[in-house]
C-alpha cells in the first residue's frame, strides 16, 4: 500500500496539475469561477425565495448557503468524476497504472473549489453576525465523509459510464431530483415528521443537516446523525472500491 | 552479470476479449436485449497458447500479419491485461513502449507534458528533474517549451514522446513499433538511440513488421498467425519461413 503510494505520487501529483490547468485554461478569471458560480446560484435563489416568496427563516442566507455549499461539491465531484475513466481511456489502455488515479485527481480539483467556496461561507457567516464558536471544527467530520461519498460516488458512475454511456444524461436527471429533495432552500416546518424522516435516507440531506445544526443552531448534532453520515460516506466508497477491483480488467474491453 | 537467467516468461497464455453487442448500446437496448435474450457476448481469442522464455541479453521478435494477436499479447504481458489463461511471470522491472503518443494533453504546455509523460513511464520527480534538459535537447525543442503541445507539428511530437521514452532503463523492455520515428537526421539518430537502449537493456520483446530489422536485432524470433503460434526458435530459420509464407506459401504454416 505504502509502497504504491510512493510508486505513483509522482504520476498523481501531475495529474492533479494537468487536471487542474486544463479546467482553467484559457478562462480569463480562471479560479474565480468556482466561487463565482456557486455564489450566483446562491443569489438566485437567495433572491427567489425570500423576497418572491418571502420567508421568516433566522439567517435564511446561510441556511441556504450551507445546503448550495454541500450540493455544488456533490455535483461538482461528481459530474466531473463520472466522466474521468472515458476521458483516460487513451493512457490506461496504452499504460499500466491504476485507473483509479484519473478519479482521485479529479476530486482533489473538486476539493479545492470546495474548500474555497467554503472560506466564502464563512465570510458570510461572519457577516450574518453569526458567532465563532470551536463546534465549526467538528465541521471537519462531514467534511470529512463527503469526501468519501463523492470519491465512492465518482468510482461508481464512473464505472457504469464505460458501460453506459447514458448515464451522463441520467445522472443530470438525478441530480435535479436529489436537489429537490435536499431541503436546500426549503425549510421542513410544514412537512409530516415521517416525510421529514424519509429525508435521511438521502446522504446529502444529512451532510447539510450537519452544517446547519453546526453553523445555524449552534448545537453538537445527535450521534445518531454522526453514524448516518459516517455510513453512506462508507458504503458508497466500498461499493466504488468493489466495482473498480471488478471490473478492472473488463473497463478495457468497452472503451 | 547472471546470464541465462529467465526474466520474463509466457506460460501457454490465452488473451480472450470479449466481443459482440456489447459495446456502445445504451442503457435501453442493453435492457431490450436482456429482456429478450438477445443479448450475446462472446469470446474471441485474440492469442491462444502463446509460450516463451525471454532471458538476460536476449530479443525476443515477433512477427506475424495484421490481426496476429501481436499487439495483445504486449498488452498482457506489461500488465495492461490480463490473460484468461496461462500466465506471465515476470522477474524485473518492466517498461513496455506500447504507444508513444499515448497520454499527451494537447492543451498543456511541452514541459507539462514532458512531465507527465514521465510519470505516466514510472520516472520518478528527481529523475525527470534531472533528465529534462536533456530531453528537450534530444528532441530539439529547446525553443518550444512553453508553447502548447497542440500546437507542435506531428513531427515534434513524435521526437518529443521518442524522446522520453527513450530514457528508460528497465530490466525488460516492451517495444511495438517503435523503433525509429521522425524523419530524415531524426530517424537514424532514433534508430541509434533504440539500438542503444536495446545493447544495454537486459531483455527486449520487440514487434516489429520490418523483417529486416527483427532479422537484424533479434536472438530469437516467435511467429504468430491468428493468434496461434506458428513457431518459436532460431532467427533465420523463423525469418525464412515466415517470408516463404509472406510470398504466398501456405504449407509454410504448418511444417
Amino acid at each position: 500500500m505504502l509502497e504504491k503510494y510512493r510508486k505513483y505520487k509522482f504520476l498523481f501529483k501531475q495529474l492533479v496539475k494537468r487536471d487542474f490547468t486544463r479546467k482553467y485554461k484559457r478562462t480569463v478569471l480562471g479560479m474565480a469561477w468556482s466561487i463565482i458560480s456557486p455564489l450566483a446560484n446562491l443569489l438566485i435563489m437567495y433572491l427567489v425565495f425570500s423576497r418572491l416568496f418571502g420567508n421568516n427563516v433566522n439567517h435564511y442566507a446561510i441556511y441556504l448557503f450551507a445546503g448550495q455549499l454541500v450540493f455544488s461539491y456533490f455535483t461538482d465531484a461528481t459530474n466531473m468524476g463520472m466522466s474521468a475513466l472515458l476521458n483516460n481511456a487513451g493512457i490506461f489502455t496504452k499504460v499500466n497504472v491504476p485507473k483509479y488515479l484519473f478519479l482521485f485527481s479529479q476530486n482533489v480539483s473538486s476539493l479545492i473549489n470546495f474548500a474555497l467556496t467554503m472560506v466564502v461561507f464563512f465570510v458570510f457567516v461572519a457577516i450574518e453576525g453569526i458567532p465563532f464558536s470551536w463546534k465549526f471544527l467538528l465541521l471537519l467530520f462531514p467534511t470529512g465523509c463527503m469526501i468519501l461519498f463523492n470519491t465512492g460516488l465518482g468510482l461508481i458512475l464512473s464505472a457504469l459510464q464505460v458501460f453506459f454511456r447514458d448515464m451522463q444524461y441520467l445522472w443530470g436527471i438525478m441530480t435535479q431530483l436529489i436537489m429537490w429533495v435536499s431541503a436546500i432552500f426549503y425549510t421542513l416546518d410544514s412537512f409530516t415528521p415521517l416525510f421529514r424522516r424519509l429525508l435521511y435516507c438521502n446522504p446529502l440531506f444529512v451532510y447539510i443537516t450537519y452544517f446547519r445544526q453546526i453553523v445555524l443552531n449552534g448545537a453538537v448534532p445527535s450521534p445518531a446523525l454522526h453514524g448516518l453520515c459516517a455510513l453512506y460516506a462508507l458504503l458508497a466508497f466500498a461499493i466504488g472500491c468493489i466495482m473498480y477491483k471488478r471490473y478492472n480488467q473488463e473497463f478495457l474491453y468497452y472503451v | 552479470m547472471n546470464e541465462g537467467k529467465i526474466l520474463l516468461e509466457a506460460r501457454d497464455v490465452e488473451i480472450a476479449y470479449k466481443i459482440g453487442d456489447f459495446r456502445d448500446i445504451g442503457l435501453k437496448e442493453w435492457f431490450t436485449r436482456k429482456l429478450t435474450h438477445n443479448y450475446r457476448v462472446e469470446k474471441f481469442k485474440a492469442v491462444d497458447g502463446v509460450s516463451f522464455t525471454l532471458e538476460r541479453g536476449e530479443l525476443l521478435g515477433i512477427v506475424g500479419t495484421n490481426g496476429a494477436g501481436k499487439s495483445t499479447l504486449l498488452k498482457a504481458a506489461s500488465g495492461i491485461m490480463e490473460p484468461s489463461a496461462g500466465s506471465f511471470v515476470r522477474r524485473g522491472s518492466i517498461s513496455a513502449l506500447l504507444e508513444l503518443g499515448s497520454g499527451f494533453d494537447g492543451e498543456l504546455t511541452v514541459r507539462e507534458n514532458t512531465y507527465l509523460r514521465g510519470a505516466m513511464l514510472g520516472y520518478t520527480e528527481k529523475f525527470m528533474d534531472d533528465t529534462y534538459g536533456d530531453i528537450i535537447r534530444f528532441a530539439e525543442l529547446e525553443s518550444c517549451q512553453d508553447r502548447p503541445f497542440k500546437q507542435l507539428s506531428t513531427g515534434m511530437q513524435s521526437r518529443l514522446a521518442f524522446s522520453i521514452a527513450s530514457l528508460v532503463e528497465p530490466e525488460i523492455l516492451i517495444l511495438d513499433e517503435v523503433l525509429s520515428v521522425g524523419d530524415g537526421a531524426f530517424r537514424e539518430k532514433s534508430a541509434r538511440k533504440m539500438e542503444e537502449i536495446i545493447q544495454s537493456g537486459a531483455a527486449t520483446v520487440l514487434v516489429s513488421h520490418s523483417l529486416e530489422q527483427v532479422r537484424q536485432l533479434s536472438t530469437k524470433v516467435l511467429w504468430l498467425h491468428h493468434g496461434r503460434q506458428i513457431a518459436l526458435g532460431e532467427t533465420n530459420a523463423v525469418c525464412e519461413r515466415y517470408q516463404a509464407f509472406l510470398d504466398g506459401d501456405q504449407s509454410a504454416l504448418t511444417v
